[in-house]
């Protein structure tokens, strides 16, 4: 652990020299402490091609920030970066002042960044509680023997992990479907069981991988309101893929647009609307349009 | 109501050791009234430990995901450090045979555990067919080493060769093990009841590893090692823990099996011993432990009964087998399986957000 202090203490003096191109817009919110989220130049070739290239980025400790494109702009390919199932080929990433260098999805995971899935990771064959349980496997501790041989601690466990994880599941208002078989539920039940099960693992920043995919209207607008819950009662930084441009522009306070692999635009909401690098990407060049 | 009334995980861990004591009682009493011919009543010790394997390579195959195939290697690591361990004590002057059943047990799963744990170490770096095909391979090279293993026991302590039993240099004494004859000698101590405690030992290992913080980790690295790793779990870890508990499990059951005949020999523990428990495993059902305790008992039984039609037996154990596999899959069937299933269980409620969720189904 204080290998990796040190070396967060040396980044953090480095970015004071080096300002770091932010789409925090509430810098004063997280003031003297190091944000969740620090990229600087992450890139990653598949090959000859940049799948991503030069990405910089830092998130504040509560931040909803957004992450949007075209397809194939690489964004799932960045929260593959983020939690290391891909090891960037260039470039670092700090998480809570931390680098990541060299660890695995599970030590990421364990430093605080959890994540959903864009096609739906659940252990299918568990029920509802026991998912949330899995993710609760880092935050209290049991033996394999302790277990084996039902001592009094492996009870304490279980209780331990049945109340929180129907805690948790009342978030969503899930806790009623607990035994149920996870591969069961219905589409939208199974997005909302993928984000408590990342909460879980008590993160300080989750990525959310296009969560209201699939979903309809009322589903999404209650989506967002439990977005914005969480950040509040977590005090957590929550980083967003989405397609859905309402979801997007009401609740990302940072918004950061990714064409080619490459960041094309950074800032608020109103700021990315009106910019014409984005625009250009989504609906393509002005001339083109006239030929 | 009653049983009925249990969360669906209690309900099945009471059904599998009732499965298992009931059997016993049965059995017992059946004896005792002299319905088992001779021929059964040697097998009821085999049965045990085949139950017991199966149970544990269960574990591997069904609850942990991987393809294990060789299984009968880590059975046999515990059959021979058992008899050896066995033939030290009773060299000692320990006379009491369960002492010296229970003593061989504990160190032939230990052994069995250790081995498996610097087996799986290299093994649980590979996935799908290539862990089978090593597991495969590492059960050959057990076997082949034991077929070289020269162990004999005299006033001086043990002595070992891998060249022939006359290096061993004794002049008195014991020969545990000799080569490819395999182990000689063996004091026929396994019974029913020590088979059945190690049965219930077994489930009650599995069950308990299932049903904990550990347990749900490995199940969760079966249903998607991504997801699983996503949220901080030690993929290796946990995919070595089963295979080394496992390991363990069938070391013991290594040792009820080598004491239930007075000779055991390397090649008994071959491949076609792995697949036949694999096959327990596949028939009973991947994750179902109280599956893999009734079709090992039944196919260990099956070529017993079918003894008076000697010559057609194979062919029907064949047929039986293939029909187990294909019956539960015809649409008959599993209309008969759901029917009887609501009758038995109480409904299912439907998900609260089936509903209005439904729609978005992809």
């Amino acid at each position: 652990m204080s290998k990796f202090t040190d070396f967060a203490k040396q980044r953090r003096e480095g970015t004071k020299m080096v300002p770091v191109p932010s789409v925090s817009i509430m810098p004063e919110r997280d003031l003297g402490r190091a944000p969740a989220l620090e990229c600087l130049h992450l890139g990653i070739d598949f090959g000859g091609l940049k799948a991503v290239d030069d990405f910089n980025i830092t998130v504040g400790r509560t931040e909803i920030c957004g992450l949007i494109g075209p397809n194939g702009a690489g964004k799932t390919t960045v929260f593959n970066l983020l939690t290391k199932v891909y090891q960037p080929t260039r470039g670092t990433i700090m998480v809570d002042g931390r680098d990541t260098a060299g660890l695995d999805p599970a030590r990421v995971n364990r430093l605080g960044v959890a994540r959903t899935f864009q096609n739906i990771r659940l252990f299918n064959t568990l029920t509802v509680e026991e998912n949330v349980a899995v993710g609760l496997h880092n935050q209290h501790h049991c033996g394999m023997a302790t277990s084996i041989l039902r001592l009094p601690h492996h009870w304490k466990s279980e209780k331990y992990y049945h109340e929180r994880a129907l805690e948790l599941l009342d978030i969503f208002d899930m806790a009623g479907l607990a035994d149920h078989e996870a591969g069961s539920l219905p589409y939208g039940a199974q997005r909302r069981l993928e984000i408590v099960r990342a909460l879980a693992t008590n993160p300080k920043l989750l990525l959310l991988d296009e969560p209201a995919a699939g979903m309809n209207p009322s589903e999404t607008a209650e989506l967002m309101e439990n977005i914005v819950k969480i950040r509040d009662q977590f005090q957590i930084a929550i980083m967003l893929i989405e397609h859905d441009m309402n979801l997007v522009m009401n609740i990302c306070e940072g918004i950061c647009v990714l064409n080619f692999g490459k960041i094309i635009a950074k800032g608020t909401p109103e700021e990315i609307q009106q910019n014409d690098a984005v625009i250009e990407a989504y609906l393509g060049k002005q001339k083109e349009v006239e030929a | 109501m009653g049983i009925k009334a249990l969360k669906p995980q209690t309900r099945s861990t009471i059904i599998t050791y009732a499965i298992v004591i009931v059997a016993f009682f049965a059995v017992t009493v059946l004896d005792g009234m002299g319905f088992i011919s001779n021929s059964l009543s040697g097998q009821l010790v085999p049965i045990c430990a085949y139950v017991s394997l199966a149970v544990s390579l269960n574990l591997v195959v069904g609850v942990s995901g991987e393809l294990s195939l060789g299984h009968a290697g880590f059975m046999s690591v515990g059959a021979f450090t058992g008899v050896v361990a066995a033939g030290c004590l009773t060299r000692m002057g320990v006379e009491s045979e369960i002492l010296l059943f229970v003593a061989a047990a504990v160190i032939g799963a230990v052994a069995a555990g250790i081995i498996g744990f610097l087996v799986g170490i290299p093994v649980m770096r590979l996935r799908g067919d290539y862990l089978a095909i090593v597991t495969l391979a590492f059960g050959e090279i057990i076997k082949n080493l034991l077929n070289n293993f020269y162990i004999g026991v005299d006033d001086a302590g043990l002595h070992f060769s891998m060249t022939d039993s006359s290096s061993l240099g004794m002049t008195q004494g014991a020969i545990l093990i000799n080569g490819p004859k395999g182990a000689v000698g063996i004091d026929k101590i396994s019974t029913f009841a020590l088979g059945i405690l190690l049965v219930l030992i077994t489930v009650a290992v599995v069950l308990n590893l299932m049903h904990s913080r550990d347990g749900r980790a490995i199940m969760a690295v079966r249903d998607n090692r991504i997801a699983a790793e996503s949220v901080g779990i030690n993929v290796t870890k946990y995919r070595l823990m089963a295979f080394t508990v496992a390991s363990a499990l069938a070391g013991a059951a290594g040792v009820l099996y080598a004491m239930n005949y007075s000779t055991i020999t390397p090649s008994q523990f071959d491949f076609n011993q792995s697949i036949l428990i694999l096959v327990y495993v596949v028939l009973g059902g991947m994750g179902n432990i109280s599956g893999s305790i009734v079709s090992a008992a039944f196919l260990t039984v099956l070529p017993e009964v079918l003894r008076p039609i000697n010559n057609y037996r194979m062919l029907i154990y064949a047929v039986v087998l293939i029909l187990v596999m294909v019956v539960p899959n015809t649409k008959i069937y599993q209309r008969l399986a759901d029917a009887v299933r609501s009758k038995l269980r109480r409904e299912p409620k439907v998900p609260v957000a089936a509903a209005e969720g439904g729609e978005a189904d992809e």
